[in-house]
């Protein structure tokens, strides 16, 4: 081979490899990855200096504060995360993963089910409830490591159920008005609904600080919000369902940079 | 007629769907009015008092990102030294359920008369902030900010 | 006690004006909201922000219900000299939490 033909195929071979996870189980992507928007690009300019400027984002309440919990003696062996696990930067780029499917546990896991997890099995302590203040500052302190790497999880081998039950789920329509996340998220992204932007869904910057909860709120409680947006039952926080759909989400956000704790309306 | 409005930039009134709404957070309190804000102001500075439009900044959106919590920054220019400085900065409103919204005291260990919070605005309205100097003299300012209701119901 | 957050230099050449930045978790629940059974949400409100810097008071902030939760603010001093940067929030029963940093100047 030539040195001009190796490089065109050593490009070609880097662009259907960056691609591939684009085009996962034959699935033709809704919003091309140029048009790619993180919710950021929908909210104020004043919103969005809140959340790029650590020294004033509210979100870094809880990030301090699971840094405390990460030093914190838990549980029967009184272990702490840092003894098994060092200094949070160690836990850089896993975030960027999740959700991921546990072959050991046989199931699908977000970032909060592994804090649940390792919590629970491994300090032998009490269990950390959705929502709760020192699950929402652990979660923000974990995914806050990866601030600023795209978000890259793997839909293919054991994890392709779960991301076909949530890619279902995605496109069925809900509750008394009737209609599905891709009917707001991917045909309707930028058109106004009120006085708002309606955005493309991302879940690039989970736990979020919401003014409208004016407090630090997980991913769960945000799509628990979708599902009452449309006059829905919504699923438990940590249903499968849920997980499902987090995991669908996940991958349409393939390449979107992490932002927690990000700022949103 | 709403005063203040009337400085409105063009992209606010292309939005068409600006909704000029009452938010959740107030509950059943009844707003406040420009007559107990004006109360309000005389208690705290004086019945009276001589207020001069000028010297102070402030800087709040011109459209709120949601009422429960809006960024709010205010300057005065002064040297902050021992003889001529701002010795407090005031906050009304004229349409919150309390008219006080929040005070800051200063003094010649500022440096500068910058400071930065976030309050909540119950409705689209004017926030006026006055700034008392050590010479005893008041000084006010004034931002117009557009408070809508949120899109979607959000009950959890 | 709630968690704190402060933003200061932990050092500053003497006669420099520096800018503090303090977050507090707190509710600032204005007693206007109602629960989902129509009951109302009690006050609950941070009333009082100190900074005091080797033992002087160089900042106050007297908060009332407009303030946002998580009540947030930036205020500058000058560095004066080496010592605590006290800081005090009192809410409205007279509880205070209570933070401090050094700052060292040269």
């Amino acid at each position: 081979m030539t040195s001009r033909r190796r490089q065109r195929f050593a490009v070609l071979a880097g662009l259907a490899l960056g691609l591939a996870p684009l085009l996962v189980a034959g699935q033709e992507r809704a919003i091309a990855p140029s048009d790619l928007r993180s919710g950021r690009e929908f909210v104020s300019p004043e919103t969005q200096a809140q959340q790029d400027d650590l020294t004033v984002n509210p979100g870094m309440l809880w990030v301090e504060q699971g840094e405390k919990l990460w030093r914190e003696a838990a549980g029967e062996a009184g272990q702490s995360c840092a003894a098994c696990h060092g200094e949070p930067s160690r836990l850089k780029g896993v975030a960027a993963r999740y959700p991921v499917y546990d072959a050991k546990l046989g199931r699908l896991l977000n970032l909060e089910g592994r804090i649940q997890h390792c919590r629970a099995e491994r300090q032998k302590a009490d269990p950390l409830a959705y929502e709760s203040q020192p699950l929402l500052a652990l979660t923000a302190l974990v995914a806050h490591q990866s601030r600023g790497l795209p978000m890259s999880v793997a839909v293919d081998g054991p994890a392709q159920p779960f991301f076909e039950t949530g890619r279902a789920l995605y496109h069925e329509r809900q509750g008394q008005l009737d209609l599905s996340c891709t009917q707001c998220h991917d045909e309707s992204w930028g058109k106004r609904l009120r006085a708002e932007r309606i955005s493309q869904g991302h879940a690039n910057g989970f736990p979020i600080y919401r003014l409208e909860w004016q407090t630090l709120g997980s991913l769960h409680r945000r799509l628990r919000a979708c599902f009452q947006g449309v006059r829905a039952e919504p699923p438990a926080s940590g249903a499968p369902e849920l997980l499902a759909l987090e995991l669908y989400l996940a991958w349409r956000a393939h390449g979107l940079p992490i932002e927690t704790p990000a700022v949103r309306r | 007629m709403r005063r203040g409005l009337e400085g409105m930039s063009r992209r606010t009134l292309l939005a068409g769907t600006v909704g000029i709404l009452v938010l959740p957070l107030i509950g059943d309190r009844a707003l406040a009015t420009p007559d107990s804000m004006a109360e309000a102001m005389d208690e705290v500075l004086g019945k009276g008092a001589r207020i001069k439009p000028g010297r102070v900044k402030i800087e709040l959106p011109e459209l709120a990102e949601n009422g429960n919590s809006v960024p709010l920054k205010l300057s005065v220019e002064s040297p902050m030294t021992a003889a001529d400085h701002v010795k407090a900065l005031y906050v009304f409103s004229e349409r919150n359920p309390v008219s006080n919204v929040v005070r800051f005291h200063l003094g010649p260990r500022s440096g500068a008369a910058r400071v930065q919070t976030s309050i909540r605005l119950a409705a689209t309205q004017r926030i006026t902030a006055v700034a008392r100097m050590s010479d005893g003299s008041l000084w006010s300012g004034t931002a117009d900010v557009i408070v809508t209701q949120a899109a979607c119901l959000d009950e959890t | 006690m709630p968690a704190t957050r402060i933003v200061a230099p932990a050092k500053a050449r003497k006669g420099e004006v520096i800018e503090i930045k303090t977050l507090i978790n707190h509710p600032q629940e204005t007693g206007f909201r109602r629960d989902n059974v129509g009951r109302a949400i009690p006050r609950d409100i941070i009333t009082r922000f100190t900074c005091t810097y080797a033992g002087e008071e160089v900042f106050r902030m007297d908060l009332f219900t407009g303030v946002a939760a998580n009540p947030f603010v930036a205020f500058t001093t000058i560095a004066t000299e080496t010592g605590d940067l006290v800081f005090e929030w009192t809410d409205q029963h007279g509880t205070v939490t209570r933070e401090q940093a050094r700052i060292v100047v040269t």
